[in-house]
């Protein structure tokens, strides 16, 4: 295989992966004021996630680094190009994250209900946006012969991509409904497992209609077995849901989040971005990537620490496997 | 103002204040990890106490570094897309590595860390802060060989057909002489910060209330924090003398620029103070070390330190006309400030370490409590201004000799969008760190807490007991 397309499949791994695990982190935040009826509800939430929402942001910021590193051309277009919503995701993951580690510190119900808008906000916004912004990649975007991005803000927000950002939005809330019933005992599980399967209806019908526009504007045989796949994935998880099989409900929207995310980069290839002006703008995974020599490098450096990482990280979601409840929430 | 200018300015003001957070974390997480050793070593409790309320002041200034750093990476496409562009075979790599070696290793352990008190067996648990404060320190050097390609670009080749920097020996890149010594006077650098935070927060507590079951903690603290600093200092000063010397060979305009020397000198003085024009370009009065200056950048005092026109004359007609020369009050304040603020962080570790000399108890001293409190600011602004000479002192260079700073801003983003983002994130910053220091000062004044485990319920099962901690 080349090494350009390893590593835009390395690339689209690293994107995955940070939607499936931040997909619940988001989906945790912006259900906190819904499902968390009070103070020590919503604390509840937040510790199901606490001690892994920084390694799970941390897949972000490995596929950036990915990005810049395996195709500089992609990550400088789409970066300045996509400069306002990257702006607004920016600002909401640093309120956000600053806001977990800050609310339990004073306690003082003012003080509480500010970080507690922090994290509804800092979820919501980039669950919508990071939707808006990989439906853009997907449609194309205008890109000049040098590859600039010429259009403007608005150009970003067409019906496509709003509707793209509806769908993470709603598919996030589920995941992470669904997440909240996993890791929970008492009250707030069952009203979190009832809240998945409406959440999940909804976000089955948007799944369904972006995925199937996704697939008229660009398209290929794996394209289409993975869209299938990611809404019979999501069904199976909304079916597991209903009946209270928390595991497997997980599985399924951990599923259906990874083979939609899989669907977006199986139709792009071999573009990257596509341009919708000049055909001599459109980045492709070869002409936007790096050398065959650093392409090397870093996939000796990707064989080799990839799997050590993985490791680790899934032996702290064993470490932090048991389930919470208001019982266990200490006073400070 | 265009859009370059504002997009200097905030790389600037964030990377700045990024680096207000960074110190911290790496030289606290170190010993962070030291007191909790100890505690495990010995048993002793003060040393749990102290694990905990110096974790608590980390964890605080954690958050802070984490979410700032995050901006870092995403700040190269979207305001210096044409630098992401020229670099990015090169640039990109070590950025990649650091998140997949280093801030994951970070991010996971510190997270183990925080939650794993009553999880994981006491050993994991110290081993989990360790693997934490090795990720921060190797993250170090990553962006540190990134930067340092900026500064002195090396294994590389320009590709004429393609317009772009290509590597060609990644271990040149990250054996690059300038990044071998950045590297420990970055980590010394961070050493001091931290170390002097210890100080402060003892110190203040041992002033204001004299004797105390926990004095004992807080006397360690301080001993152990000044010695930190001591040990740290020495290492700043013996790195920087050396980082100096090359810094004179690969980037002779940043060390004409530091003195402001316009002429070629051997032997060169070193300027302590200059009053005159902001520049150094007329003086009435500068107070000189003679032969300091040739010490500094050559190791030897009567060697030649080439001067700012003569360096300006042979880049103009190497690279063509145009200035090469930087900001000079820029460069000569703040590699004064640097040095100075280091240098008076250490005098008080100094004064502290013989205020409690063969276990004196420390003196009710209104000018030693200021001092103590002036200690963890003072090495922070070293820090602050040793990064605004290095970059500023670059210029007009982003990557030297290859790309003009101006050459490599985003060309698709207007005025009005970076405008938009720099008043983002300066409102949002300045927030922040009233929040932040507030909290700080909050919780190091509660001072250490109280470790007596609380007593184990009779008739309850383990499964309702409530989490040793909790966000």
């Amino acid at each position: 295989m080349e090494l350009t397309t390893i590593w835009f499949l390395l690339v689209a791994v690293l994107f995955t992966g940070y939607f499936i695990l931040e997909g619940f982190d988001f989906g945790v935040g912006m259900l906190l004021p819904v499902l968390g009826r009070d103070d020590r509800e919503r604390r509840v939430m937040i510790n199901t996630i606490g001690p892994v929402w920084d390694g799970n942001e941390v897949w972000l910021i490995t596929a950036g680094g990915a990005m810049f590193a395996a195709f500089p051309e992609w990550y400088a277009t789409l970066f300045s190009g996509f400069y306002l919503p990257l702006l607004l995701i920016l600002l909401a993951l640093i309120a956000r994250g600053v806001a977990f580690e800050y609310r339990h510190k004073r306690p003082e119900a003012t003080w509480k209900r500010r970080w507690d808008n922090a994290i509804f906000y800092g979820s919501l916004v980039p669950a919508i946006l990071w939707g808006v912004a990989f439906a853009n990649i997907l449609r194309g975007v205008p890109l000049d012969a040098d590859h600039e991005y010429v259009g403007g803000l608005l150009n970003l927000l067409n019906p496509y991509a709003l509707l793209g950002g509806a769908t993470t939005a709603a598919l996030f809330a589920t995941h992470g409904a669904v997440f909240v019933a996993l890791k929970t005992v008492g009250d707030i599980r069952s009203r979190a497992a009832t809240l998945a399967v409406r959440l999940g209806i909804a976000a089955a019908i948007l799944a369904v209609a972006f995925l199937s526009w996704t697939l008229t504007i660009r398209s290929s045989a794996a394209a289409v077995v993975l869209a299938v796949g990611a809404a019979l994935a999501l069904l199976g998880g909304l079916a597991a849901a209903t009946v209270r099989r928390e595991g497997w409900a997980f599985t399924g929207t951990a599923t259906a989040i990874g083979l939609a995310v899989a669907t977006l980069f199986a139709a792009l290839f071999p573009n990257v971005l596509p341009s919708t002006l000049d055909p001599a703008g459109t980045l492709t995974a070869t002409n936007a990537a790096s050398t065959s020599y650093t392409l090397t490098i870093m996939t000796w450096v990707a064989v080799f620490f990839t799997p050590i990482v993985l490791a680790y990280q899934g032996w702290t979601y064993w470490v932090f496997r048991k389930r919470i409840g208001v019982a266990h929430i200490p006073q400070h | 103002m265009d859009a370059l200018d504002v997009a200097r300015w905030q790389f600037g003001v964030t990377t700045v204040y990024h680096f207000l957070f960074v110190p911290l974390t790496i030289g606290l997480s170190v010993l962070v990890a030291i007191l909790q050793t100890l505690w495990h070593r010995t048993g002793d409790e003060k040393y749990l106490k102290l694990t905990k309320f110096y974790g608590k002041l980390f964890l605080i200034n954690f958050a802070m570094g984490v979410v700032t750093g995050i901006v870092q990476e995403f700040q190269f496409g979207m305001n210096w897309s044409d630098y992401s562009r020229f670099v990015g075979d090169i640039f990109g790599a070590p950025l990649a590595i650091e998140a997949l070696v280093a801030f994951f290793l970070e991010s996971t352990f510190i997270g183990l860390w925080i939650f794993g008190w009553d999880r994981l067996p006491a050993r994991l648990h110290l081993a989990s802060i360790w693997a934490a404060a090795i990720g921060t320190n190797l993250s170090a050097y990553f962006i540190l060989a990134a930067n340092s390609f900026m500064q002195n670009p090396v294994g590389y080749r320009y590709n004429p057909d393609t317009g772009r920097a290509e590597l060609t020996d990644f271990v040149a890149v990250l054996t690059n002489k300038v990044a071998l010594i950045t590297f420990p006077h970055t980590i010394a650098g961070s050493f001091l910060v931290a170390g002097s935070l210890l100080v402060a927060v003892a110190l203040w507590h041992l002033i204001r209330n004299r004797d105390s079951a926990d004095t004992p903690a807080y006397r360690f603290a301080a001993r152990f924090g000044s010695w930190v600093t001591l040990v740290a200092a020495t290492a700043v000063v013996i790195t920087g003398d050396i980082q100096g010397k090359i810094m004179t060979q690969v980037q002779p305009m940043k060390m004409a620029a530091a003195e402001g020397l316009y002429t070629t000198e051997s032997p060169a003085s070193f300027s302590v103070l200059t009053i005159g024009s902001l520049d150094g370009s007329r003086e009435l009065f500068a107070l000189k070390i003679p032969y300091l200056l040739s010490y500094l950048g050559t190791g030897d005092p009567n060697g030649t330190v080439q001067g700012i026109n003569d360096l300006q004359a042979r880049y103009s007609a190497q690279y063509g006309a145009g200035s090469y020369t930087p900001i000079i009050p820029v460069t000569y304040w703040s590699f004064r400030l640097m040095i100075g603020f280091g240098l008076a962080a250490a005098a008080i570790a100094l004064l502290v370490l013989w205020t409690q000399r063969k276990g004196r108890t420390v003196p009710n001293s209104k000018w030693l409590l200021r001092a103590g409190l002036a200690m963890p600011i003072l090495p922070l602004l070293a820090n602050s201004f040793g990064w605004i000479f290095t970059e500023m002192g670059r210029q007009p260079w982003i990557v030297f000799g290859e790309m003009l700073t101006r050459d490599g801003v985003s060309r698709s983003v207007s005025l009005t969008e970076v405008l938009t983002s720099f008043t983002a994130f300066t409102l949002i910053y300045a927030v922040l760190a009233v929040i932040e220091v507030k909290l700080l000062i909050r919780y190091a004044k509660a001072g250490v807490p109280d470790v007596t485990p609380a007593p184990e319920p009779d008739d309850t099962d383990d499964a309702e007991r409530p989490l040793a901690f909790a966000y």
